[in-house]
C-alpha cells in the first residue's frame, strides 16, 4: 500500500486500571477500561467515538495524549511512534496533539487570566518572540474562536460556559496542532450554544485542516460534522463506519439501539425502538464472548462463548457481531 | 411593593409592560417584587462586614493584638523585668493597671510585652509549618511511589499529641523562643502535609491541570503556576487554626516551665508565676488569659471566616 499514511493510528490500544484491596494494597483486579482498539484518524477528518458512559471512550483520548502510560498498544502520529516516547522528546510532540475537555468550569485555571492560560501552550513551545509577539498571537487566537480581543485579561469565571469553551479551543488551537481530541467538548452545553461551538469547530477545521477525534456520547450531536463514526461498548470498538453508512445501514445491534434512542424532531413519526435491558455490565469483570450478549435482543449460543472480532462488512465499514456471518446477515429489523 | 427602593419598583413596572405585552401571568407580576427579598444598598466597607462579620471581629481583634506588640513600649509600660520587691503583690490601681507580681513586676507591662512572645510563636510556627507541610504534601501528591512511606511517617507524628512532641523537643535542647517555634512547628506540619497532599491529588486530576500537561507544561511550572495557588485558599485557613493552636502550646510550655524562658515575659510564664498565689492574688493569672483566651479567640474566628469566604460550600448560609 503506498496510500498516504494517515495522521493518527491507534493499533490495539488497551488501558487496565488496577483495583487496589486488601491490606497491602496489592492489586486483586483490573478496569479493562479500554481492551484493544484500533482506528485511524487522517489529515483534516473528523472520527467521532461514541458510546455509553464508562464505555471507554475517554479513556481512549487521554491514552493519545499520554496523560498515562498504555498498558499495551501501539500509537503513531504521524508514522512516529508516540506510546513509548521518552518524557523529554514526548514534550514536543504533544504541541501536535491538544485536547478540549468537557467541563468548561474545570478545564481553565481560575486563578490565571485568559491571556496566561493562552499564553502558556505559546510560551511551553517557545512560540513567540518577546512580549508584544506574544500578546498579538493570543489576540489571533480570540479572533479565530470569535471572542472580543479585550477579554483576555479576564479571569475565566467571568464567561460564560459556551465562552469558556471557546478559551478551551482557542488554548488546543495555540499551539498549532494538527489533531485536537474534542472530549465530550459540548456535552455540557445548552443547545444553542452546542450549535455554535460545533459550528465553530467546524469552520476552524476548514479553515487549518484540522483533524478532530470528537468523544461523544449523543449520535445526533456527532451526525452534524463527522466523517467517520467509531462505537465503542466496554472498551472495544464494536462498528465503525463513515457518517452515512453509519446513520442508514448500521450492523451492529449496539449501533442500532443507540440510534433508534436519537430524538426525530416529529411527533407523528412512527418508529422501532429497540430499548437495551439493564445496565453497562462492569469492566472489571467483562462478559464472556460478546461483550454486548448480556443485553442483546439477538443474542444466541455462540455470542455467550466466542467473541466476535472487527471484520469490514463493505468498503470501509466494520463491524463485530456474529450476526454479520449468517447468510443473508441482516436478520436485524431496520430502523427507519 | 411598598418596600422596594424605587430603582427596583422601575424594574417591576418594566417586567409588568413586558408582561402585559404577550398578555400573560397578569395575576402573577404584581406578587414579584415581594417575593424576592430587596437588596440593600451597602458601601464597600459596611457590606464587607455585613457579608463576613467573623473575618471583621476576628480581624479587627488580632489587628489590635499585632498593634499592642509592636507598641508595647509606647502604651505607657515600664520595665517589664524590673525587680521592685517593696512594690510586690500590689492589687490593680491607677498606678499599677494589673497589679504587681510577687517580685513587684507591674503585670500590665509583662502582659503587654508577653503579647509579643504569643503573637511571634503564633505566626513564625504557622509560617514554618505551612512552608514545611506544603514541600512534604506537595512531594507526596506528585511522587507517589514515595507517598505511602512519607503519609505513614506523618501519622507517626501526629499520633503523638503535640505538646507532648514538643516537651520532649525541648528536652533536648535550651530553652529559648527560637527553639520553641522550632519544637511547636515540627509538632504541627504534619497536618498541612496531610492537607496539601489531599488538595494536591484532588488538582491533579482537574482537566485544567491534564490540559497544561497536554500543552508541554513542565511539571515545576505546573506545581507553580496551576498547584500552589489553587491550594492557598485552604492552607491560609489551615494556617490560622495552627496559629491559635501553636499560641496554646507555647503557653501551656510556657506554664510548665518548658518554653520561653524566664527573663522573657510570655502569658505562658506570667501565669506558671502567678499560680502559686492563685488563692490571694488571682489577678496575676486573669489578666494574661484573658489576653491568650481573646488572642486566640481572634485567630479562629478569622480562621473560621476565612473558611466561609474561600469555600463557599462550607458556608452555613441561611
Amino acid at each position: 500500500m503506498i496510500a498516504e499514511r494517515p495522521l493518527l493510528e491507534v493499533n490495539a490500544l488497551k488501558k487496565h486500571f488496577p483495583i487496589h484491596g486488601g491490606l497491602l494494597g496489592q492489586v486483586t483486579g483490573n478496569v479493562y477500561a479500554v481492551d484493544g482498539v484500533t482506528f485511524d484518524i487522517r489529515r483534516g477528518e473528523t472520527l467521532s467515538l461514541v458510546g455509553e458512559s464508562g464505555c471507554g471512550k475517554s479513556t481512549v483520548g487521554k491514552a493519545i495524549l499520554r496523560l498515562f502510560k498504555l498498558t499495551d498498544g501501539e500509537v503513531y502520529l504521524d508514522g512516529e511512534r508516540i506510546d513509548n516516547m521518552l518524557a523529554s522528546k514526548l514534550r514536543m510532540m504533544r504541541k501536535r496533539v491538544q485536547v478540549v475537555f468537557q467541563d468548561p468550569f474545570s478545564s481553565l485555571n481560575p486563578r490565571m487570566k485568559v491571556r496566561d492560560i493562552l499564553a502558556e501552550p505559546l510560551i511551553n513551545f517557545g512560540m513567540a518572540h518577546g512580549r508584544r509577539d506574544l500578546t498579538a498571537r493570543v489576540e489571533a487566537l480570540m479572533d479565530k474562536v470569535r471572542l472580543p480581543r479585550d477579554a483576555i485579561n479576564r479571569f475565566p469565571h467571568e464567561f460564560s460556559g459556551g465562552q469558556r469553551q471557546r478559551i478551551g479551543i482557542a488554548r488546543a488551537l495555540a499551539p498549532g496542532a494538527d489533531l485536537i481530541i474534542c472530549d465530550e467538548a459540548v456535552s455540557a452545553l445548552d443547545v444553542s450554544v452546542k450549535a455554535q461551538i460545533i459550528n465553530l469547530l467546524a469552520d476552524l477545521q476548514d479553515e487549518l485542516g484540522l483533524a478532530l477525534l470528537f468523544i461523544s456520547h449523543d449520535l445526533a450531536t456527532v451526525e452534524h460534522l463527522t466523517h467517520r463514526v467509531a462505537v465503542m461498548y466496554l472498551g472495544k470498538i464494536v462498528e465503525l463506519a463513515d457518517r452515512r453508512t453509519l446513520f442508514a445501514e448500521s450492523h451492529h445491534p449496539y449501533t442500532r439501539a443507540l440510534l433508534s434512542a436519537v430524538p426525530v424532531p416529529d411527533p407523528t413519526a412512527k418508529r422501532q425502538r429497540i430499548i437495551l435491558k439493564g445496565d453497562v455490565p462492569s469492566p472489571i469483570n467483562p462478559p464472556s464472548g460478546c461483550r454486548f450478549h448480556t443485553r442483546c435482543p439477538f443474542v444466541f449460543d455462540r455470542c455467550r462463548s466466542e467473541e466476535p472480532v472487527l471484520r469490514p462488512v463493505s468498503n470501509g465499514h466494520l463491524s463485530a457481531c456474529h450476526l454479520d456471518e449468517v447468510p443473508g446477515g441482516q436478520v436485524l429489523p431496520t430502523a427507519a | 411593593m411598598s418596600a422596594t427602593t424605587p430603582d427596583r419598583a422601575g424594574f417591576a413596572a418594566r417586567a409588568f409592560e413586558n408582561r402585559d405585552l404577550d398578555g400573560l401571568h397578569h395575576a402573577a407580576a404584581p406578587d414579584l417584587p415581594g417575593i424576592l427579598p430587596v437588596p440593600k444598598e451597602r458601601g464597600r466597607i459596611t457590606g464587607f462586614i455585613y457579608r463576613h462579620p467573623t473575618i471583621f471581629v476576628g480581624g479587627l481583634l488580632v489587628g489590635l493584638m499585632i498593634a499592642i506588640a509592636i507598641f508595647a513600649p509606647y502604651l505607657d509600660t515600664r520595665d517589664p523585668t524590673a525587680l521592685a520587691p517593696a512594690r510586690r503583690t500590689r492589687e490593680p490601681s491607677a498606678l499599677y493597671w494589673f497589679g504587681t507580681d510577687m517580685l513587684g513586676r507591674d503585670v500590665y507591662s509583662r502582659v503587654m510585652y508577653g503579647s509579643r512572645v504569643s503573637l511571634m510563636v503564633g505566626f513564625s510556627v504557622a509560617f514554618c509549618a505551612s512552608i514545611l507541610g506544603t514541600f512534604i504534601g506537595l512531594i507526596a501528591g506528585f511522587v507517589r511511589q514515595i507517598d505511602a512511606v512519607v503519609m505513614r511517617v506523618m501519622d507517626g507524628l501526629m499520633s503523638i499529641p503535640p505538646i507532648l512532641l514538643a516537651i520532649a523537643l525541648m528536652a533536648l535542647t535550651r530553652a529559648s523562643v527560637q527553639n520553641v517555634i522550632v519544637a511547636i512547628s515540627i509538632a504541627e506540619f504534619p497536618r498541612v502535609s496531610r492537607l496539601v497532599r489531599g488538595v494536591v491529588l484532588s488538582l491533579r486530576e482537574q482537566p485544567y491541570v491534564e490540559a497544561a500537561i497536554a500543552s508541554g507544561t513542565r511539571v515545576p511550572v505546573i506545581i507553580w503556576k496551576h498547584i500552589l495557588p489553587n491550594t492557598l485558599a485552604p492552607l491560609m485557613v489551615q494556617a490560622t487554626f495552627i496559629c491559635a493552636s501553636a499560641m496554646i502550646t507555647e503557653a501551656t510550655l510556657s506554664f510548665i516551665g518548658a518554653g520561653t524562658p524566664p527573663i522573657i515575659p510570655s502569658w505562658g510564664n506570667i501565669m506558671a508565676e502567678g499560680r502559686a498565689l492563685w488563692q490571694v492574688k488571682p489577678y496575676i493569672v486573669f489578666f494574661p488569659a484573658i489576653f491568650l483566651s481573646i488572642t486566640v479567640l481572634a485567630v479562629n474566628l478569622l480562621g473560621d471566616g476565612l473558611r466561609d469566604a474561600l469555600d463557599p460550600r462550607l458556608a452555613k448560609r441561611l
